[in-house]
């Protein structure tokens, strides 16, 4: 089974790297660009077939590592 | 004292804190990432700076997961004292050791140059060879050192004492000018709750020899050796 794992800064929190791409973007003349925050993507391949499962597994991964809760938020999606 | 210098894939400061300790009369034994104890009657437990896992993922977050780690909590537990500089002030805020996070540096550079700091208090086993308020020369080299945490828990730092030392210019004013990488209330080092965990920015340790720039890095060596 598959997973996707995005990890952004959570709101409040400053993002100087965020704000370099969009300064980046406005200053190759793209326009409509309004603000930047990034963030991480995981793609993930699981070994189990279980969705609950691959949940639970998916969510300690994000906690222990993946994500430091303190400034990040995570968002798990699993493949159809 | 007896002092553990810890080395993680990646780590390279490891040489120079070890020579800063020996130098202020501790005895210095290495440890491993890998191992799951520190060496027998460690006082001191000390994570260098450097570029653990190559700063993948974030910096010091694969390295806080290291096996050693679980001994250093232990350790900070029972009240034993932990030094991280840099590298290792990023691994104890990843490890949950100390609160908040090193975030980016404002200006998204790396910033290696000296670097004046104010003593916050000088009643700690890391600071009691200083004076409350002195300032000291010493070195910056990050990229990552920006101190950041949520408003309830920069109050707690500031109320209970916790905060080490701070960025200020050469008179001693913690100003946003003297602010070098955006750090919350210019702070450059913090403690935990039980004054025996410190992390720190600034490299003490570049700062030893008169023959490299000055020795205002000494105290902290020496007040960790006499503690």
């Amino acid at each position: 089974m598959k997973a996707r794992v995005t990890v952004t800064l959570k709101q409040g929190v400053l993002d100087p790297q965020g704000k370099a791409i969009e300064g980046g973007l406005k200053s190759l003349g793209i326009e409509g660009i309004g603000s930047v925050r990034q963030g991480k993507v995981f793609d993930i391949e699981l070994t189990t077939t279980d969705r609950t499962k691959a949940e639970s597994v998916l969510r300690e991964a994000c906690e222990r590592l993946l994500a430091n809760t303190v400034i990040e938020n995570y968002r798990i999606e699993l493949a159809e | 004292m007896k002092a553990a210098v810890i080395t993680f894939p990646g780590s390279n400061r490891d040489g120079d804190v070890a020579r800063a300790l020996r130098q202020a009369g501790a005895t210095v034994v290495s440890a491993w990432h890998a191992d799951h104890e520190l060496p027998h009657g460690t006082d001191l437990a000390v994570l260098p700076g450097g570029f653990s896992y190559g700063d993948y993922l974030r910096c010091g977050a694969i390295a806080s997961r290291a096996p050693i780690m679980d001994a250093v909590r232990a350790h900070a537990a029972r009240g034993g004292l932990v030094l991280g500089i840099c590298n290792g002030f990023q691994i104890l805020c990843e490890s949950g050791l100390l609160p908040g996070v090193l975030m980016r540096n404002a200006n998204l550079h790396f910033i290696c140059r000296r670097q004046h700091l104010k003593v916050a208090r000088a009643d700690t086993a890391f600071t009691g060879r200083y004076h409350v308020g002195q300032v000291i020369d010493v070195c910056i080299a990050h990229g990552e050192g920006n101190y950041f945490c949520d408003e309830e828990t920069l109050h707690e730092l500031e109320s209970e004492g916790r905060v080490a030392f701070r960025y200020c210019d050469a008179a001693g004013n913690t100003s946003r000018e003297a602010n070098p990488n955006g750090s919350l209330n210019n702070i450059a080092g913090v403690f935990s709750e039980g004054l025996n965990v410190l992390g720190m920015m600034p490299h003490p340790e570049n700062l030893i020899d008169e023959l490299v720039g000055g020795i205002d890095g000494r105290g902290l060596f020496e007040s960790l050796a006499a503690a």
